[in-house]
């Protein structure tokens, strides 16, 4: 299987040199393989985000190197990354442009990896494709092309920046907590909605989440961090067999600390 | 006694409109970095009066009106692609690479208007003697001049505004993580929207030196304080509205910024007075919001307070 995204030693400290110093992440190693939909658990603090952070180019990185489809990205910003790696926020509004209508943000979604130039902004002829697309999510959106995204509910902007991270295929595809913010129907619907999106694409999915439910349910791989360091990493046949409790016990004996308190996972 | 009160406010009301109209193209200029790109861009105290020192200068060495008008616009484009560099690519705060750009324009736009503080039209054509054999009275003419100027300006601005790069400019300043996270070079649409704002600020500049019949280098000065006014009345008088709607909103904001200091003008004071109610009128319109919600904090509802523009 072709290997999409290499991290190789990676090292991240925030704050190097202060008295704030913080290493974050200690040396991950990590080879996504096309097709691989991983979903990353770990504690609050773990350095989940700072990985995918890393991956998306949001600071450079104290050490290490990323490669994708064998190309070294590591010095890369997000913005250039972008035409290979989507992706959806946590918080629902940081995927969109609130002051712009459904239909302005999708058609600059489009645009991800192209030039941009003076024709117009939505074109007449990708209304249709968008009221199609907004149709497979199932929230009645198709009608409403032209409402502002900020006058949207959290879960239709959720939907929306995730119609917008697939509109053009990615390479890679980087959620973050995406469904945690809502409520847990729209949350479940988020979910489905993401691996239907994934599993019709056939596209590579790296997911943060805090519930092992969804780490088990969801994707073929999991992944586990502990202090900024993987200590689980099962795939197929040994994720599917995961319980609740495995994961649980898997995490007292990886990360040696006597939590009492599971919330800290969950 | 009444009859005179009422001619004499007439006057007063087409004059507003007529410096309004002019005015209001700085205004709207502002309303991009502030409103659009969710900067504030100090660089207008030195693209405005560049714009003035650029006319004269190219009236002086006679070329067409025209052409010292649209110099201008250029000249202001230059000044923001300055400031706007600065910001981006220099990663100086916005505030600070305005405050830089204008402090170095200052310099710039003495050497254009020959080391003179200020340099006069006198008998020179401008742009307001193109439609000399109408003879309309002077105020019509900048009327009319402004008016053409402004639906040009605004209908050009608008239809970029919609084009792809034109959103990628409102999103830029609306959430610049996921315009990123969706390719735009963000730090090229910020520049690209200082050098448009500093473009019209600099128009502004030019229509009213060629309407004051002079250049003068110290016209900077305040001129943020008239752009943000006419910015805050509009949003305090008409509310939340589409792109197109807000920009001529901003005009009228303008136009009654300027009826309001006409007005005050009325009374006995000094004519460099007027900088110190444009600052009161300014204080005013911003606090006005916050007298508002005093005023009705009884109902639960308060208006949400949203980072960035207002648009
Ligand atoms: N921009 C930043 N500057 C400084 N420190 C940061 C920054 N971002 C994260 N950190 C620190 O890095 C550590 C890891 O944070 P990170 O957000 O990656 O954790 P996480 O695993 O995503 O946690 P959570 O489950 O709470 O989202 C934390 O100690 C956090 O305080
Ligand atoms: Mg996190």
């Amino acid at each position: 299987m072709k290997t999409i995204l290499s991290i190789k030693n990676l090292q991240h400290y925030f704050g190097k040199g202060t008295v704030d110093e913080n290493h974050v992440l200690k040396g991950i190693n990590l080879d996504i393989r096309e097709g691989d939909f991983i979903s990353i658990i770990g504690g609050n603090g773990a350095g989940k985000s700072t990985l995918l952070n890393s991956v998306a180019g949001s600071f450079p990185i104290t050490s290490g190197s990323i490669l994708l489809n064998g190309q070294d990205i590591t010095k890369q910003n997000v913005m250039k990354r972008s035409d290979k790696i989507s992706r959806v926020f946590q918080d629902p509004r940081m995927g969109t442009a609130v002051r712009l209508t459904v239909e302005e943000n999708l058609a600059i979604a489009m645009k991800r990896g192209q030039s941009r130039g003076f024709s117009k902004g939505v074109k007449k002829q990708q209304r249709k494709f968008f009221k199609e697309q907004l149709a497979t999510l199932g929230l009645g959106l198709e009608n409403r092309l032209q409402t502002e995204i900020g006058l949207l509910s959290g879960g239709q902007r959720q939907a929306i920046t995730l119609l917008m991270a697939t509109i053009v295929r990615p390479e890679l595809l980087l959620l973050d907590e995406h469904s945690a913010a809502l409520d847990p129907k729209t949350s479940l619907l988020v979910m489905e909605l993401t691996e239907k999106i994934i599993s019709e694409q056939n596209l590579t999915a790296f997911m943060v989440t805090h519930n092992m439910e969804d780490a088990i349910r969801y994707g073929n791989r999991l992944i586990m961090l502990h202090q900024g360091q993987i200590v689980v990493d099962l795939a197929n046949e040994e994720k599917n067999q995961l319980t609740v409790p495995d994961l649980l016990e898997l995490f007292h004996k990886k990360s040696g600390s006597q939590v009492s308190d599971d919330s800290l996972l969950l | 006694m009444i009859a005179n009160f009422f001619t004499n406010l007439f006057s007063i009301a087409s004059f507003s409109i007529a410096e309004g109209l002019m005015w209001s193209l700085l205004a709207v200029g502002i309303f991009v970095t502030y409103r659009i790109l969710d900067v504030a861009d100090l660089t207008t105290e030195g693209s405005f009066p560049l714009g003035g020192a650029i006319t004269a200068a190219l009236i002086m060495s006679d070329l067409p009106p025209i052409v010292a008008t649209i110099g201008a616009v250029f000249g202001g484009m230059l000044a923001g692609l300055v400031s706007g560099i600065i910001h981006t690519k220099l990663k100086i705060p916005a505030l600070l690479a305005g405050i830089i750009t204008m402090t170095g324009l200052y310099s710039i736009n003495s050497r254009v208007m020959g080391k003179k503080p200020n340099q006069a039209l006198l008998g020179k054509q401008t742009i307001f003697n193109f439609m000399d054999e109408f003879n309309f009275t002077s105020n019509t003419v900048v009327i009319i001049i402004g008016l053409v100027t402004v639906l040009l300006v605004i209908g050009l601005l608008y239809t970029f505004f919609r084009t792809e790069i034109g959103l990628s400019i409102i999103s830029t300043g609306d959430n610049i993580e996921m315009s990123q996270a969706n390719g735009i070079n963000t730090d090229f649409t910020k520049i690209l929207g200082y050098m448009i704002a500093n473009g019209m600020i600099a128009l502004s500049g030019s229509l009213i030196a060629q309407n004051n019949g002079y250049a003068d280098i110290s016209s900077g000065i305040g001129t943020i304080v008239i752009g943000l006014a006419a910015i805050i009345i509009s949003e305090v008088l008409f509310s939340k509205q589409p792109l197109l709607y807000r920009m001529f909103s901003v005009v009228l904001g303008a136009i009654i910024y300027r009826f309001i200091l006409a007005l005050i003008l009325e009374l006995p004071i000094e004519a460099n007075d007027n900088k110190f109610f444009s600052a009161v009128i300014l204080v005013v319109a911003l606090s006005f919001p916050l007298v508002q919600k005093k005023l009705q904090s009884n109902s639960k509802r308060q208006p949400k307070k949203r980072k960035g523009g207002v648009l």
